[in-house]
């Protein structure tokens, strides 16, 4: 076998067996879409009943919570930036990293200092690595996250916020889950709370006139931290979908690379072999004709 | 007359179908809702509540950090966790709390065993 054949049947069998990685990632991120999905639609009827009932609790009462008040003069805010644990998802980790670093840019300008709360390795890798100053981070769990796992974020949060020198704002960046084809970052206000009243009224009719048990204020110190906890849990739901459709298209269109590079290697490996082939014959019949000239001449 | 009734945790709905009556136990005590129940909003505390079904006897579930609904003759009960006692595993939630009680620190781990034990066995 020729050096040169010898190379491309080399480069076709470590495509290939890389082919093999990303054709079983693309799979696993496949089925996990799915789970991930199912899990963001089974955590919405505790999302909207609650929301339901803060709307409620907002139109009807009016009770000052430091969770709903807004500061007038904003000195901190706080960014909670949820990109992934492992990369191979494509541009997933980075965009939500760079929408993040528009957001710090525009709060930056509005004068307001801020902190950055990260969730996913990559986004701790990405602030260590610049030197920047991280206020909180967790890893470990972006691809499964559980209620846990939200409440222990929103906890901190929370803690920074009711905090006389902590943060007057917070600001959360997580991948929205449109469909399977696109997932956009995304950054909302999270505190001070914008109660969300959608503009139509609900279907089931108008908010009903609630009584309060114990007060309303009592309901509204346990209901809003709740609340909070539930959004992060939806935007942790939400970007672990993401992340398994990121991970899915970039590993899918890997293999389809892999195939491509597969193709033209074959193709270049059979050329090589024929060029080798036409060589050693006409090696055989420049030898065998040297030979009858040599025999004939010889007489 | 029946109430329908929802109950939800943070990451599933665990129940919801017709009762007659839901008891839970608010901050402020003991609460039957039957149909027909002013709107209401109450807070929860970690305890056991009961649906009570018109056919198929009670359903019984351990609540943590929940919330009870009362609108348009519609109970939900949200809690950040919720199972029905008959998903709960007795010996577990036992070893759980032998667990707590032997690191005495850990109250509300206890207190969480105790009312999964309370929700399972009866």
């Amino acid at each position: 076998m020729g050096a040169q054949l010898r190379i491309y049947r080399r480069r076709m069998r470590s495509v290939k067996a890389t082919k093999k990685i990303t054709k079983a990632m693309e799979l696993i991120s496949a089925s996990r879409i799915v789970k991930a999905q199912q899990r963001v639609a089974a955590s919405s009827p505790y999302a909207t009943e609650l929301t339901r009932a803060v709307s409620a609790l907002a139109t009807f009462s009016n009770v000052e919570h430091p969770l709903t008040a807004a500061v007038t003069d904003a000195k901190r805010a706080a960014v909670l930036i949820i990109a992934s644990d492992r990369g191979m998802a494509g541009a997933y980790a980075s965009n939500a990293i760079k929408e993040g670093d528009q957001l710090t840019s525009l709060l930056k300008s509005r004068g307001l200092e801020v902190d950055h709360y990260l969730v996913g390795r990559k986004a701790l890798n990405y602030y260590r690595f610049r030197n920047r100053p991280i206020a909180a981070s967790w890893t470990g769990f972006s691809d499964n996250p559980t209620y846990d796992n939200a409440k222990e974020i929103a906890d901190t949060v929370i803690a920074s916020f009711l905090q006389e020198t902590g943060a007057d704002e917070l600001h959360i960046i997580f991948t929205e889950f449109v469909s399977m084809i696109t997932q956009r970052p995304l950054a909302k206000r999270m505190l001070p709370l914008e109660v969300v009243e959608s503009s139509k009224p609900p279907a089931d009719g108008p908010l009903p006139l609630y009584e309060f048990e114990p007060s309303a204020a009592d309901v509204l110190d346990a209901l809003l931290p709740r609340y909070v906890e539930s959004r992060i849990f939806n935007a942790l739901l939400q970007s672990a979908a993401s992340e398994h459709a990121a991970r899915r298209r970039a590993m899918k269109s890997a293999t389809d690379n892999a195939e491509e590079l597969i193709k033209s290697l074959t193709r270049r490996a059979n050329a090589a072999r024929q060029a080798e082939i036409t060589q050693e014959i006409s090696e055989i019949v420049g030898g065998a004709d040297a030979l009858a000239s040599a025999t004939t001449g010889g007489e | 007359m029946s109430i329908r009734v929802e109950l939800v945790s943070a990451e599933r709905r665990v129940w919801s179908g017709e009762a007659s009556i839901v008891l839970a136990r608010t901050t402020d005590g003991d609460l039957g809702v039957m149909a027909n129940h002013t709107p209401t909003f109450g807070v929860l505390v970690n305890g056991v509540v009961t649906i009570r079904t018109e056919n198929d006897g009670d359903v019984k579930a351990a609540v943590h950090g929940g919330f009870l609904s009362v609108s348009d003759n519609r109970v939900s009960i949200l809690a950040e966790i919720a199972e029905l006692g008959t998903e709960i595993d007795v010996n577990r939630a036992k070893e759980a709390l032998a667990r707590a009680q032997r690191e005495a620190a850990d109250d509300l781990a206890e207190a969480r065993a105790q009312t999964r034990i309370a929700a399972a066995v009866n």
